[in-house]
C-alpha cells in the first residue's frame, strides 16, 4: 500500500455537496497534480464530517487541521501554504462563536472534542466508496470473528450483554429482538434495516448510509447469522438518492469481496441484501407499515401482536433494526459488551447521535455518550444560540416527541429521562428554538404533519388529529376559546389510548408538551389575542410610529391594498381593517418607522 | 373531463417499461420498484400506465391505484420540467421555510402543487431532506440550495430559466 505524507479529507456529505464541495475536490486534484504532489498527498472524499453549516469543510492529516467554508479559489493557497510550506491558512480556520479565537485542530474544536463516536466511527474519516478503507479500520473483522468463532446464541448473548437499545425511537433492547427472531419457528427468516428516516430534523441514518455503508452491511450479515436469515432488505426513503447510490455501490463491493452472497468468507453461511426505496410516506417508518410497503402494498400498519419477530415480512419471522442500531453492532462485537457498557448510563449504555439543527450556532451531527445534558449539547458542542437570543425550547422525537425547556437543560439525557420530561428520544433530531419561535405555531406545524401523513386506517388518528389541528389553527388565528385547551387535552388522551400504531398514539405529544410547558403562550393567543413571539400573523398589527415617521409616503404608495394614508410630512396611518399584513411597508420604510406589535 | 393520457408516449418508453416489468415479474414486492421506474420513464403515472403495470405484474388495477395514491412520490399529473421542493422539515420551518414557499408562490404565480403555465416549474413542499444544517433548504430536481432567504429566490430560479432560453 502506498504511503502518503499528507491526506486531505474533503467532506462529501449532503450539506457540503450543496455548498459546492465537488468543485473544491476537483480543484484539489488539479492543484496537487500541478504541484507534482500526487505521490505525496492523497485527496479523499469522505462522508459527512458533521459541521454542516460550515461547509464545504476539509481536514488535513497528519496534523488534523480543520478548514471551513473552503471555496475552489482557496485551494491553491492551501496547497502552496499548508501542503508545501507547512503554514496554516489562518483565514479559513474555525472561530469560536461566542468567546472568539481561532482553533486550528479538528479534535480541539468543542463540537468534535466532546463527541464519542461509535456509530459514526468511520463517517467523515473514510471514502465510503472504497471498501479497502473500511477494512483498514477493522471493517468486516467482526463478521469474520462471528462466523468462525461464535454460535448464533453467543452473538445474541454479546448483544444482550451490551445493553444496546434500538436507536430508532422506542429504545427496545436489541438483543431481545434478535433472540425473539432467532427462537421464532420457521425455516425462512428476514433481516430488515429501517432506513426510512422520516422524523423531520433527523439525518444521522442518512449520514451513516452515505458515509459508512459497510458498517450497516456488516451488521446485517451478523444479524442474519444470529437469527438464521439468508436474505436482508434495506428500506431507504426516496428523499435520500445519494444514500441509495452509495449503499448500492457498497453492496456490490461487498459481494465482490465475498462479504455478501454465497458462503461468506468461505464459511457455510450465505446472506445477501437488496435495497428497496420508499415512496414518500412517513408512516412507513413504523415497522409493520414498513413491512407492508416492502411487500409492495400501501404502507398501512397493523395491530401488534403478532410482532414482526414472529410474523413479519410475508408472514415470516423478521428482525427489524434501524441504521444507527446496526452501525453499533460491529464495534460491540469487536470491543466487547463490557466496553460498550462503560459508555453512557446504566439503563441506556452507549452513545446517541443527535442531529443538531434550528437556532444553534454549530449545526450538524454529534454523537455523545448517553447521559450528557442538553446544556452540554446545545451550549458546548452547539456553541449556543445565535444573535444573542434566548434559548426557549429544544424539540426532540420529531412529530412524536415534545419540547424540553430551560428547566430540563441540566437533566442527563437517556431514554427514560426524556420520557419523564414529556418528550422522547425518537431518532435523535434535536431542534433548538429561540424566543422568536411561537410554541402554538410549532404544535400546529407538527399536527399538520401528522394529519397529512396519517394513513387513514384508524379513526382516532385520521379524524382525531384533524379536529386537534382545526382547534390549533383557530387559536393561531385569534379565534380560540379557553375551553379549547381542555378539549385539546381530552382529544389528545383519547387518541393516545386508541390509535392503532405508534404514529397515531404519539401524534398528540407535541401539543400536550407545549401546553404543559407553555400554557401562558396559549393563553396569550386565546385571551389577549396576542402572539408573544410575533409569529402568528393574524394576531399581529402593523403600526407606524408617529415619532419616527417623516411622512414621505413611500409606504402608502407601495401598499398593495391602499391601506395606508396620510398627509405629506405628517405621520401616516394604517387602516387595520384593510391591512393584509404582507409586510411590504416595513421593508420599504426608509426610517424604520413601521413595526409589528 | 379531459384525460391526461392523450399526451402520447413513445414506443421506446413502453419498451423500457416492459423491460422493467419483466425484471420484477413473479418477484414478491415488485410493485413499488416498478412504479418508481415507470415514473422515471414517463414522468408521471397516468391511468394507462397503471393499467399496463397491473396487467404486466398480474396484480389488480385497484391495488396499483391504491399504491399510487397512497405514496406522495407518485404523481398522476404531469409535472413541469423542474420540480421545486421546499423542505418543510422542522429545522427549515423554524428558520422560515414558510416565507420561502410564499416567495416562490409569488415569483412563479402558482400555488403549491401546481405547475407554471409554460410547464417549466412544478412547486411542491417536501418532507425533511436531511440537510438541516443548511436550513431553510429547497431542492430543484437533485440540486440542493441551502441557507435561503426570500430575496435569494429569483437568483435560484434564474439558473433554470437561463437554460431554457
Amino acid at each position: 500500500m502506498k504511503l502518503y505524507r499528507a491526506h486531505v479529507l474533503v467532506c462529501g456529505g449532503a450539506g457540503c455537496l450543496s455548498t459546492g464541495c465537488k468543485a473544491v475536490l476537483d480543484r484539489f486534484t488539479d492543484e496537487i497534480k500541478a504541484h507534482n504532489l500526487e505521490e505525496e498527498v492523497h485527496v479523499v472524499e469522505t462522508g459527512c464530517i458533521g459541521t454542516c453549516d460550515l461547509g464545504p469543510v476539509i481536514v488535513i492529516y497528519p496534523e488534523g487541521i480543520f478548514y471551513k467554508e473552503v471555496t475552489p479559489d482557496d485551494v491553491k493557497e492551501i496547497v502552496e501554504e499548508h501542503l508545501l510550506k507547512g503554514r496554516l491558512v489562518t483565514r479559513l480556520l474555525y472561530e469560536r462563536p461566542v468567546s472568539g479565537g481561532q482553533i486550528p485542530f479538528y479534535n480541539e474544536i468543542d463540537f468534535f472534542r466532546k463527541q464519542k463516536r461509535i456509530a459514526l466511527r468511520n463517517v467523515g474519516m473514510i471514502n465510503p466508496e472504497v471498501i479497502e478503507e473500511y477494512i483498514a479500520r477493522d471493517g468486516y473483522i467482526a463478521l469474520g470473528k462471528v462466523l468462525t468463532q461464535y454460535t448464533p446464541e453467543q452473538v445474541i448473548q454479546v448483544i444482550k450483554d451490551s445493553g444496546l437499545r434500538g436507536r430508532g425511537g422506542a429504545g427496545f433492547p436489541t438483543g431481545l429482538k434478535w433472540e425473539f427472531t432467532m427462537k421464532a419457528p420457521g425455516e425462512e427468516k428476514y433481516v430488515v434495516c429501517n432506513a426510512d428516516e422520516g422524523d423531520p430534523g433527523a439525518f444521522m441514518d442518512r449520514s451513516v448510509l452515505e458515509g459508512d455503508p459497510h458498517s450497516v452491511i456488516e451488521a446485517m450479515a451478523i444479524a442474519g447469522y444470529a437469527v438464521g436469515a439468508s436474505q436482508g432488505y434495506v428500506y431507504v426513503r426516496a428523499e435520500y438518492p445519494l444514500a441509495v447510490q452509495r449503499l448500492e455501490n457498497a453492496i456490490e463491493k461487498a459481494r465482490a469481496f465475498g462479504m455478501l452472497g454465497k458462503n461468506i468468507l468461505g464459511t457455510a453461511f450465505s446472506f445477501d441484501l437488496e435495497i428497496r426505496v420508499g415512496a414518500g410516506a412517513f408512516v412507513c417508518g413504523e415497522e409493520t407499515a414498513l413491512l407492508a410497503s416492502l411487500e409492495g402494498k400501501r404502507g398501512e400498519p397493523r395491530p401488534k401482536p403478532p410482532f414482526p419477530a414472529s410474523q413479519g415480512l410475508w408472514g415470516k419471522p423478521t428482525l427489524i433494526n434501524n441504521v444507527e442500531t446496526f452501525a453499533n453492532i460491529p464495534a460491540i462485537i469487536n470491543q466487547g459488551a463490557d466496553w460498550f457498557r462503560q459508555i453512557g448510563t446504566k439503563n441506556s449504555p452507549g452513545t446517541k447521535v443527535f442531529a443538531l439543527a434550528g437556532k444553534v450556532n454549530n449545526t450538524g451531527l454529534v454523537e455523545v455518550p448517553m447521559g450528557v445534558t442538553l446544556r452540554e449539547i446545545i451550549f458546548e458542542l452547539g456553541g449556543g444560540i445565535p444573535n444573542h437570543k434566548r434559548f426557549k425550547a429544544a424539540q426532540t422525537g420529531g412529530p412524536s416527541g415534545g419540547c424540553l425547556t430551560e428547566k430540563d437543560l441540566d437533566q442527563p439525557i437517556d431514554y427514560e429521562s426524556l420520557v419523564a420530561a414529556g418528550s422522547m428520544m425518537g431518532s435523535g433530531g434535536l431542534i433548538v428554538m429561540d424566543e422568536d419561535n411561537c410554541m402554538v405555531d410549532v404544535a400546529r406545524f407538527f399536527l399538520e404533519f401528522t394529519q397529512d401523513e396519517s394513513c387513514g386506517k384508524c379513526t382516532p388518528c385520521r379524524i382525531g388529529t384533524k379536529r386537534m389541528l382545526e382547534i390549533l389553527i383557530r387559536i393561531t388565528q385569534g379565534k380560540g376559546e379557553e375551553k379549547d385547551l381542555e378539549l385539546l387535552e381530552e382529544l389528545a388522551q383519547t387518541i393516545k389510548n386508541t390509535a392503532l400504531c405508534g404514529l397515531g398514539q404519539s401524534a398528540p405529544n407535541p401539543v400536550l408538551s407545549t401546553i404543559q410547558n407553555f400554557r401562558d403562550e396559549y393563553l396569550a393567543h386565546i385571551r389577549d389575542k396576542k402572539c408573544p413571539a410575533k409569529v402568528c400573523r393574524a394576531l399581529l398589527q402593523y403600526t407606524i410610529s408617529s415619532e419616527l415617521c417623516r411622512g414621505c409616503g413611500i409606504c402608502a404608495r407601495e401598499c398593495p391594498e391602499k391601506a395606508i394614508s396620510g398627509e405629506p410630512k405628517e405621520p401616516y396611518f394604517i387602516n387595520q381593517e384593510a391591512c393584509i399584513k404582507c409586510g411590504v411597508c416595513i421593508e420599504k420604510c426608509p426610517f424604520d418607522a413601521i413595526s409589528l406589535i | 373531463m379531459t384525460e391526461t393520457c392523450c399526451r402520447s408516449f413513445s414506443e421506446e418508453q413502453y419498451r423500457d417499461l416492459d423491460k422493467v416489468i419483466a425484471q420484477y415479474q413473479g418477484k414478491p414486492g415488485g410493485l413499488i420498484p416498478v412504479l418508481h421506474q415507470a415514473q422515471l420513464i414517463f414522468g408521471y403515472l397516468p391511468k394507462e400506465i397503471q393499467i399496463r403495470v397491473a396487467e404486466g405484474l398480474n396484480v389488480p388495477l385497484s391495488e396499483v391505484y391504491g399504491v399510487v395514491t397512497f405514496y406522495s412520490f407518485f404523481s398522476q399529473q404531469p409535472r413541469g420540467k423542474h420540480t421545486i421542493g421546499v423542505c418543510l422539515g422542522t429545522a427549515c420551518y423554524v428558520k422560515g421555510a414558510a416565507d420561502i414557499v410564499e416567495a416562490l408562490e409569488e415569483e412563479l404565480e402558482i400555488k403549491v402543487g401546481e405547475t407554471t403555465a409554460n410547464g417549466d416549474f412544478t412547486l411542491m413542499v417536501t418532507r425533511c431532506v436531511g440537510a438541516c444544517g443548511l436550513a431553510p433548504v429547497l431542492t430543484v430536481g437533485e440540486d440542493v440550495y441551502g441557507r435561503l432567504t426570500a430575496d435569494k429566490i429569483p437568483e435560484v430560479l434564474k439558473h433554470y430559466q437561463k437554460t431554457e432560453a
